[in-house]
């Protein structure tokens, strides 16, 4: 398994590692394929022109490396970003500024991006805000898989 | 300072010792002939395997005619089981084979369950042994194989394979043993121990990778796989690899010699990595017996963490190991063999295998039981899991 040197660098030294205390908005997802699992945990404020940016950003995550490196990627793409630029954040940009990932483990950027998405949904539902429909059905989707791969873990 | 290049990983290949390599080496520029061809260059080869075949003989009580030499674990095993298979088919259908079996057995059982074979798996305690007794009641009147490793790969686990062999002799089946992890590391007599075909490969016990053998009990028809000039008494037709082969008789010319002493300071350097991870690391658990397990495996869980990611920060920090995780697999699938001894999914994924060998010295513990607590904890403060 050959990881670029840009993954090797993430994932000694990861970006926005933690816990975070009194978060807006925790997005917990599991990867149906391997049993990945990642929290992430934002802090939304607003920039100059008004709009809603994410502020803070922290991530904890069981997984590969390449689990690790997407994690802490997504939280420097995400850095700043207005909530609907972050919803855009997708796979192939993630792995694009890690400067590529092994085919078998493009699986592990997806996790990234719906941990991103469950976060600001979760601060989105919790203020009472319109949630986009797109983001309701991935929610509801994320949040089946998350069920069954937490059953799996807790298996004795 | 230096960085540290610490090899933890027998299991999946040894270096070959300096004393074999000399022994190849005129085989390649010098002693090259074929061994089928009649003129001197060719006779000097054939003299040479033949004398190789006998060392490779003795490691394990076996007369010389009885080794064939093959390329590979996965071909003599291949041959063991397809060729008992296609011989003893008119015999019978039913083959055995354990749950904890290497993939080329796993894989060429489940070929031949496509051929119109029926395959049993036996399953194992929680520490991975296998019961004689369940082989006796599996035993039926058209079973013409039992095919159980004598040590895992993964856990250590040593197979009693005395009494399998036992079982198998009195039922009048054939009984074939996968060594690859325990030849030249374990006394192995194949007629105390009631083996018909056993297999063992020369890249795990300091010989060179691409030759192996497969011993055949005299009498014991097999059917051959390749087919052509007739190589290793018509079972196994392809030219002679000359070096490799007296290279692997080198190596077990040095385990036959060293076995003793390198088992008591292996097991002694095992224990110390094993109580020192205990007491450094919280949450750790040992997969496969406290005891009866080979000497240079380490096989421990650590709870909370993935296998892949502990194995990359190891690296970083100059120690090379290996994981039983989905991650670091190319299926993507956990270590069977953990999950048939019972191990959760949780721990199978935070799962290391640490395996010693020949070069592994007290200082190489001492360096491991410094970075591994700490490559545990940078992982662990990571993780959703714990706390």
């Amino acid at each position: 398994m050959l990881y670029t040197k840009k993954v090797i660098d993430h994932f000694k030294n990861p970006h926005n590692f933690g816990k975070m205390k009194n978060p807006d908005g925790v997005g917990r997802v599991g990867n149906i394929v391997c049993g990945d699992v990642m929290q992430l945990y934002i802090k939304v404020g607003k920039n100059k022109k008004k709009k809603e940016v994410i502020k803070k950003i922290k991530f904890e995550t069981f997984g590969c490396v390449a689990a690790l490196a997407t994690s802490s990627i997504i939280t420097d793409l995400a850095k700043g970003k207005t909530l609907e630029r972050a919803l855009n954040i997708e796979k192939a940009e993630i792995v694009k500024a890690l400067g590529g990932l092994p085919p078998i483990k493009i699986h592990c950027s997806i996790l990234a991006s719906e941990a991103l998405a469950e976060a600001i949904y979760d601060y989105l539902s919790k203020n009472n805000r319109e949630i986009p429909k797109t983001l309701q059905v991935k929610h509801k989707r994320n949040h089946q898989g998350l069920e069954k791969i937490e059953k799996k873990w807790q298996k004795k | 300072m230096k960085k540290a290049k610490i090899y933890l990983d027998y299991a999946a290949t040894t270096p070959v010792d300096k004393r074999v390599v000399k022994v190849m080496q005129p085989f390649f520029d010098k002693k090259f002939g074929n061994t089928m061809s009649l003129h001197s260059f060719g006779q000097e080869a054939k003299m040479v395997v033949e004398d190789s075949r006998e060392k490779v003989a003795n490691l394990i009580g076996a007369k010389a005619s009885e080794i064939i030499f093959t390329s590979s674990a996965t071909e003599s095993n291949n041959l063991a089981l397809k060729g008992i298979a296609f011989a003893k088919k008119n015999k019978g259908r039913h083959i055995i084979i354990s749950s904890i079996e290497h993939d080329c057995i796993v894989e060429s059982a489940s070929w031949l369950e496509g051929q119109g074979f029926e395959i049993s798996k036996l399953s194992v305690d929680r520490y991975g042994f296998v019961d004689p007794k369940e082989i006796k009641k599996l035993i039926r009147k058209d079973t013409i194989l039992v095919s159980v490793m004598h040590a895992n790969n993964e856990i250590g686990t040593i197979e009693p394979i005395k009494e399998i062999g036992a079982v198998c002799k009195k039922a009048g089946v054939l009984f074939h043993t996968d060594a690859a992890q325990s030849f030249g590391k374990i006394p192995i007599d194949v007629n105390k121990m009631n083996i018909d075909l056993l297999t063992a490969s020369s890249h795990k016990m300091y010989g060179p990778k691409g030759v192996a053998c497969l011993f055949i009990r005299e009498g014991v028809k097999v059917e051959p796989l390749l087919h052509g000039g007739g190589h290793e008494f018509g079972l196994r037709s392809s030219t002679v690899n000359t070096a490799a082969i007296v290279g692997f008789a080198k190596a077990c010319e040095l385990c036959k010699k060293e076995m003793k002493v390198e088992i008591k300071r292996i097991s002694t350097l095992r224990d110390e990595l094993i109580s020192g991870i205990f007491k450094e690391i919280k949450n750790v658990s040992l997969n496969g017996h406290s005891k009866k397990r080979l000497a240079n495996n380490i096989n421990i869980a650590f709870s909370f963490i993935e296998g892949e990611s502990l194995i990359m920060q190891l690296d970083i920090l100059g120690v090379a190991v290996s994981t039983g995780s989905a991650c670091s697999s190319r299926k993507l699938k956990t270590s069977s063999v953990l999950s048939s001894i019972g191990i959760s999914p949780l721990k199978i994924n935070g799962s290391l295998r640490l395996s010693l060998g020949r070069e592994t010295k007290k200082s190489d513990i001492d360096y491991v039981l410094k970075v591994l607590p700490k490559a545990v904890k940078k992982l662990r403060a990571i993780s959703p899991f714990k706390k």
